[in-house]
């Protein structure tokens, strides 16, 4: 293939930031006015880009937390706390400040209401972030495919989305399994401990119904989990997976 | 900023480069004949520069870099790449 270089046709624009809100400690909500917005699919991801008054700037991807349907744009950040880009999403910004972002950008991650197939999605973290866009999407849409999140989260209070997945979860079609790897609250009812073969052997539809299957988070996690999955017998080409980074 | 990521990492740049959306294209890896959507590649991502792997045999199939705000992309190590229909 030849080597080219091209001027860039996707532009930046900016979106103004109308709500901050915490969903868990670490993890904020920031709902955004983007004017023009062009719509987008269940899955994909912004770049967002800050720049500094000296003109350094920096870039980062955030997957898309809001359905197409939703009337705002929203994105879901965890903070890092040894992070360039992630302490000042969760922390600084304010209403009424300004973000310059790229999107919707991405076509492989990504789920589609008209997708008939059973789909099966597993979260590591903040990896929970475009599923809760396919499962609100699932709704709007009245979707009759079957979908089984299993989402693992090191304690109780870390469960991004807590109350909206235990709504979603009471839907017809729609099958909600948390882990809680490091601690559990008194009660616990759900699972313990990683998502591991056993678990996703309990979880997970069998590889014979060819699910659709989604895997998303730190990279670590996704690697394990997708490597598991093709233990079970998973055809690796059903498998997408989306890794934000880090190796925890 | 070297961890392993995937192809999704490199969407927004990949359609700046392309003008469309390229994370469902189909590469053929020149190296070992493999074929897989972009969006499965192994991407590093290490500061002006960006590396695309072939997941099963980890040729450099994609090289991106930021030259004054202009992305440059060496898609060398394909045998073929096709966008989606
Ligand atoms: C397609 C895509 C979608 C993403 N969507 C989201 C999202 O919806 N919400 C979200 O919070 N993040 C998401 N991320 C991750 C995000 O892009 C940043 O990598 C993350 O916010 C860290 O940026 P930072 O500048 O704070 O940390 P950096 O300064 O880049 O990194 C600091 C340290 O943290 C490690 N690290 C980097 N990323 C992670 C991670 N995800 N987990 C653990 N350790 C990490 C690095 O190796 C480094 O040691 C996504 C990434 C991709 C590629
Ligand atoms: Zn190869």
């Amino acid at each position: 293939m030849e080597r080219t270089a091209v001027l860039g046709r996707l532009s930046w624009r900016f979106a103004t930031v109308l709500e901050v809100t915490a969903e868990t400690d670490q993890t904020h909500s920031i709902v955004l006015d983007a004017p023009d917005w062009p719509g987008h699919l269940a899955g994909q991801h912004v770049d967002v880009r800050l720049t500094a008054d000296d003109g350094y700037q920096a870039q980062r991807s955030y997957s898309i937390a809001s359905a197409p349907s939703d009337e705002q744009l929203v994105l879901t950040v965890e903070r890092l706390d040894d992070g360039e880009v992630s302490p000042y999403l969760v922390d600084e910004l304010r209403a009424g400040d300004r973000i310059e972002l790229r999107g919707p950008v991405g076509g492989y991650f990504v789920w589609r209401p008209t997708d008939a197939v059973p789909a099966l999605l597993v979260a590591g973290g903040s990896g929970i972030v475009p599923f809760r866009a396919m499962l609100r999407e699932h709704g709007a849409a009245m979707s009759a495919a079957p979908i089984r999140l299993l989402y693992s989260a090191r304690t109780f209070d870390q469960v991004i989305y807590r109350e909206e997945l235990l709504r979603l979860a009471a839907r017809d079609g729609i099958d909600v399994s948390i882990t809680l790897t490091r601690a559990q609250p008194a009660g616990w009812h759900g699972y313990t401990g990683r998502v591991d073969t056993a678990l996703l052997r309990q979880v997970s539809w069998p590889p014979e119904e060819h699910p659709a299957v989604y895997v998303c988070g730190p990279t670590g996690f996704v690697e394990a989990t997708a490597n598991a999955l093709v233990g079970l017998g998973h055809d690796p080409g059903r498998i997408r997976t989306e890794r934000f980074g880090g190796t925890s | 900023m070297t961890d392993r990521l995937d192809g999704n990492a490199i969407a927004g740049a990949l359609q700046e480069v392309f003008g469309r959306e390229m994370t469902t294209a189909t590469g053929v890896c020149g190296h070992c004949g493999d074929s897989n959507r972009l969006g499965a590649l192994a991407v590093y991502l290490a500061g002006p520069g960006t590396v695309a792997r072939c997941p099963g045999c980890d040729a450099v199939l994609l090289v991106l870099a930021e030259v004054r705000g202009v992305t440059c992309v060496d898609a060398l190590g394909f045998a073929d790449l096709q966008p989606a229909g």
